[in-house]
């Protein structure tokens, strides 16, 4: 791929850059939502252009495939289809923005002034095959934990989410519509 | 604790019949024990059981007497001893044992025959008891502890028995217990002779403490051989006496109890509230005759020390407590108005003889004398006991008469009987054996005493057996309804025990000196001393005057049944009774001394002395018991009760108010805190993400400014 | 200025507005779209550092990371909403700035 500072990733840029904004400041919350999907391509194409096949498409495959599409359906559960009634933003949003300006400041400031690391190397053979056989070799204590966690998470995420049994549940069904 | 195996046996030279002598008492208590566990009154079964065991016993001990005279015959020794160790006390043993010895076997002899015939004749007389079987194992068990007494070799064998023997009778004084009089006068006889029993006990652990053996004889090392009785001799006890003279006091104490002498005499007249058979055998015959049996076995331990002419301090207590029994008994007996009281009382006075004999003639005389009232006292009682059967439970001699012609048998053979108790001369064994103690009191060198007491004794006794006759069987009928003769089975024992009230005169004549010379185990010699003759005119003359004393007061004119109109009034006339409110006849000595009768009619006030006496003390020494135990121990207890009670509050008290309320106070002062804080929450996640925010700058500040000191980034 | 300082920046750039998102907006799904952008700068980061880190070749650590980090982070977002919804089912409300109900 093209190293250095080139025109492609500055498009790139651009694009996950905005996409985050628009997220930021759009009122309607699926059109957030999907602002967001646009943030999370552009990143799957920066890890492209890092020679990061494996983590550029699983980025595709989990985050715009799965979270993306897990919070409109949660959005649309909570009947945040729309422009919600509340105001946008919270009444404390000028110390919030301020807070993140500052992180943002020290986080570049920190990069620029740092000192000029070495010229990039070849890019590092990650196929699909060594990613498999480190998963089972390497990380293979990793990955178990991380099929445990997964289990158990989306088994407490239905759980928690799940409708009461009676009166509460048939509330639910009657008022979840858009 | 009798039978032994032939391997504990010490000495295995014994004879067949020594080694099996412990049968004769072991099968009468088996025969109890089986007795006891009938399950349903079976009268035919137990009377057997009991029978047929003394009469086991019987043969035994007559095979045992004839091994003696056997041996007494062949001068070789007559007495053969087993013993055995029976509890081992570190270095010292106390031993068990029995003995065969001419004393041992005639007792024997005297005690299974005598025995035998009771038993047979109550099957007659309790006949219509309902507790028949109680009767006859208890009496089984008696007859097992008496003879148990009578072969015991150890001190401690013979008290073990000794005790067995008291608890029967106690069990069969009181057999009617639903009767109060009945119940208290068993408890009586048990708590005197206790007394007794503890100066006896005394005795036994300081022989034992001296010599240290319990037995009798053990080839010289026995308690009373030789060898321990220079010991004891040598050793001083307190007030003058050596060992041997207060071991020898204590002992007596002990038989005294046992022999009713005064003063431990006030339980033998109530006894007589158990059935005849009882005091037949008991009461006359064997038990009360363990005492003297107990003083003949120890006789060398209170002879000790004295010589041809002298004597000790035990024998002289016993003399004279002895002689004093004799008169007092029969002062009493003249005055009693009960059948069986007044042979009571004679036999009180009939022991103090006995012990006479013992203190001043030695073993042979007390020992004889023994063996003829054995007899001719069983006879009188059981004679009683027919009559009492005849006139249908009536004791009383005043509501009594003319059964000489309705109960002509029980006449024949009581008369028999109160001729030998008498001392009538020559026929009757009574006269020789009673001759010989009066003679050995003549000739005794401490004092002339007890001879006079003696002599006193013998005129009374004459004189209330002629009265007791005179108001049974002379005269007009005075009782109830019709008097009837006893069955057979009553009167066979009756005629053979008045057989032998004569026969056995003939052992003891001063001629031919038969028994004496087998309890010495020595050959006969006949006796002769100066003044025997005059001494056997002087005693038959003075039973003449008793016999005719009573004749002329009490059976010259026969007495008649009190009139009932009080009108019909006479003259009181000597000789003849005065009438009165219609019911008791005034005896004639009543009626010329009312004091004195009065005196001996309540028997001296004994009773009413000890009522006084000692009972009182021992009422107060119980309520001071009760006192001290209730309020003082249980005070006692009590206080420590409030004490731990006490502590148990103050340790609940601590634990659920300090350390509990500490605790909780804690956790309140928590969960308080806990609510203060929970105050400062705002609860607003913004809030939240603000603040971790600002935490993250804080950290990535830090970070960098160090990573600067560090020299990776160039601030 | 080298390409990892170019990829450092826009990670920076990506967290601070996830972060603002966080911080600003009143609906709690949208702190949790935040989230995820923070969490997506920080993989960025690592990959970039992983490309262009000197390091032996055929060390997959930092991508390995970077793809433990996506499959966490999808938990969390699962977990995050399941929560949210059932706030919801019992207040009828998302508006983060209502949820006082552990006031103290």
């Amino acid at each position: 791929m093209i190293h250095g500072i080139g025109i492609v990733f500055l498009i790139t840029s651009a694009i996950t850059v905005a996409g985050a904004l628009a997220a930021a400041l759009l009122k309607n919350l699926i059109h957030c939502v999907l602002c967001l999907s646009i943030t999370l391509a552009g990143l799957a194409l920066l890890y492209l252009q890092l020679d990061a096949q494996f983590a550029g498409f699983a980025q595709i495959l989990v985050y715009i495939g799965a979270v993306a599409i897990l919070v409109v359906f949660a959005i649309l559960l909570t009947r945040g289809a729309g422009i919600p009634e509340y105001r946008n933003v919270s009444s404390s949003w000028l110390v919030s923005l301020v807070i993140a300006a500052a992180i943002f400041a020290l986080l570049t400031w920190a990069v620029i002034r740092s000192f000029p690391a070495t010229a990039a190397g070849a890019a590092p053979g990650a196929t699909v095959q060594s990613i498999g056989s480190a998963l089972m070799s390497t990380y293979v204590l990793p990955l178990e934990i991380v099929a445990v966690l997964l289990t158990v998470a989306l088994i407490g995420a239905v759980i928690v989410a799940m409708p009461e049994s009676g009166a509460a549940g048939k509330s639910i069904e009657k008022g979840g519509a858009q | 604790m009798m039978p032994a195996p032939a391997s504990l046996l010490t000495d295995n030279t014994a004879s067949w019949i020594v080694r099996n002598l412990w049968l004769i008492p072991a099968v009468p208590m088996i025969a109890a024990g089986l007795i006891a566990l009938l399950r349903q009154p079976r009268r035919k079964t137990a009377a057997t059981l009991a029978i047929g065991g003394l009469g086991f016993s019987l043969v035994l001990a007559i095979s045992a007497f004839a091994h003696v005279l056997g041996a007494w015959h062949a001068g070789a020794e007559t007495r053969e001893t087993i013993s055995f160790n029976w509890l081992d006390l570190g270095a010292t043993h106390l031993q068990l044992g029995w003995l065969l010895d001419p004393l041992a076997a005639v007792m024997l002899v005297m005690v299974t025959f005598v025995g035998l015939l009771i038993f047979i004749y109550s099957t007659g007389y309790m006949e219509h008891d309902e507790n028949f079987t109680r009767f006859f194992c208890f009496l089984s068990l008696f007859a097992g502890g008496m003879l148990g007494v009578i072969i015991a070799n150890s001190l401690l064998l013979l008290f073990m028995c000794w005790e067995i023997v008291g608890l029967t009778s106690y069990l069969l004084i009181g057999f009617w217990y639903h009767k109060p009089s009945a119940a208290s006068a068993a408890k009586k006889a048990f708590l005197t002779t206790r007394v007794g029993d503890i100066f006896f006990l005394l005795g036994i652990v300081w022989l034992f403490a001296q010599t240290g053996t319990t037995l009798f004889y053990n080839n010289g090392a026995g308690a009373i051989e030789p060898a321990a009785l220079t010991a004891l001799l040598g050793q001083p006890a307190a007030w003058g006496l050596t060992a041997a003279g207060a071991i020898g006091l204590l002992i007596f104490a002990g038989a005294a109890g046992k022999s009713g002498q005064i003063p431990l005499h006030v339980w033998l007249p109530d006894a007589m509230e158990g059935p005849t058979p009882v005091s037949a055998l008991i009461h006359a015959a064997t038990m009360v005759a363990a005492g003297v049996y107990l003083v003949a076995r120890v006789y060398p331990l209170m002879a000790a020390g004295a010589g041809p002419g002298s004597t000790t301090i035990s024998l002289t207590v016993v003399a004279w407590v002895g002689a004093l029994t004799a008169l007092f008994g029969a002062l009493v007996a003249v005055a009693q108005n009960d059948i069986k009281r007044i042979l009571a009382y004679s036999t009180v006075s009939q022991l103090g003889y006995m012990m006479v004999g013992l203190a001043t003639g030695g073993v042979a005389i007390g020992m004889f004398h023994l063996i003829t009232h054995a007899f001719f006292k069983a006879l009188l009682f059981l004679g009683a006991g027919s009559v009492i059967h005849g006139n249908h439970d009536e004791q009383d001699i005043r509501h009594m008469g003319h059964l000489r012609t309705d109960m002509p048998l029980t006449f024949v053979t009581y008369s028999v009987g109160m001729l030998a108790l008498s001392g009538f001369p020559i026929f009757f064994s009574g006269f020789w054996s009673k001759d010989a103690i009066i003679g050995a009191a003549h000739s005794w060198p401490v004092s002339k005493g007890p001879f006079i007491l003696l002599i006193a004794g013998a005129l009374l006794t004459a004189f209330y057996m002629m009265r007791q006759v005179s108001y049974v069987f002379l005269g007009h009928w005075r009782g109830k309804g019709h008097a009837h003769e006893s069955p057979m089975v009553m009167t066979l024992p009756l005629s053979l025990l008045a057989i032998f009230a004569i026969g056995l005169g003939v052992l003891g004549t001063p001629v031919w000196p038969w028994f004496t010379s087998f309890i010495e185990s020595m050959p006969i010699a006949a006796e002769s001393e100066p003044g025997m003759i005059a001494l056997m005119v002087t005693s038959s003359l003075l039973v003449f005057l008793g016999l005719g004393l009573g004749w002329w007061l009490y059976a010259r004119k026969p007495i008649r049944r009190p009139a009932l109109a009080p009108e019909h009034r006479h003259t009181s006339e000597h000789g003849d009774e005065e009438s009165q409110a219609p019911g008791e006849i005034v005896d004639v000595l009543e009626s010329a001394s009312p004091v004195i009768w009065t005196v001996l009619a309540n028997r001296f006030y004994f009773d009413e002395l000890y009522e006084l006496t000692v009972l009182r003390l021992y009422a107060a020494l119980a309520w001071f018991s009760d006192w001290l135990d209730r309020r003082v121990w249980g005070g006692i207890v009590s206080a420590v009760t409030s004490a731990f009670k006490a502590l148990g509050w103050t340790n609940k008290s601590l634990d659920s108010q300090w350390i509990d309320g500490a605790f909780d106070k804690g956790c309140e002062e928590l969960v308080n805190s806990g609510g203060v804080l929970a105050w400062l929450q705002a609860a607003r996640a913004p809030g939240y993400l603000r603040m971790l925010a600002i935490a993250v700058l804080a950290l990535a500040a830090m970070a960098l400014v160090i990573a600067s000191a560090t020299g990776q980034v160039r601030l | 200025m080298t390409p990892l300082a170019g990829f450092l920046i826009v990670a920076a750039l990506v967290f601070a507005i996830g972060l603002a998102i966080a911080l600003t907006r009143r609906n709690a799904i949208l702190v949790l779209v935040g989230i995820e952008l923070m969490l997506n700068a920080a993989n960025l980061n690592l990959i970039a550092f992983w490309r262009f880190s000197p390091h032996a070749a055929n060390s997959l650590t930092g991508m390995m990371f970077a793809i433990f980090s996506i499959a966490v982070a999808a938990a969390e977002a699962a977990v995050g909403l399941g929560l949210v919804i059932a706030y919801h089912r019992h207040t009828k409300t998302t508006d983060l700035d209502a949820m006082t109900r552990m006031r103290g």
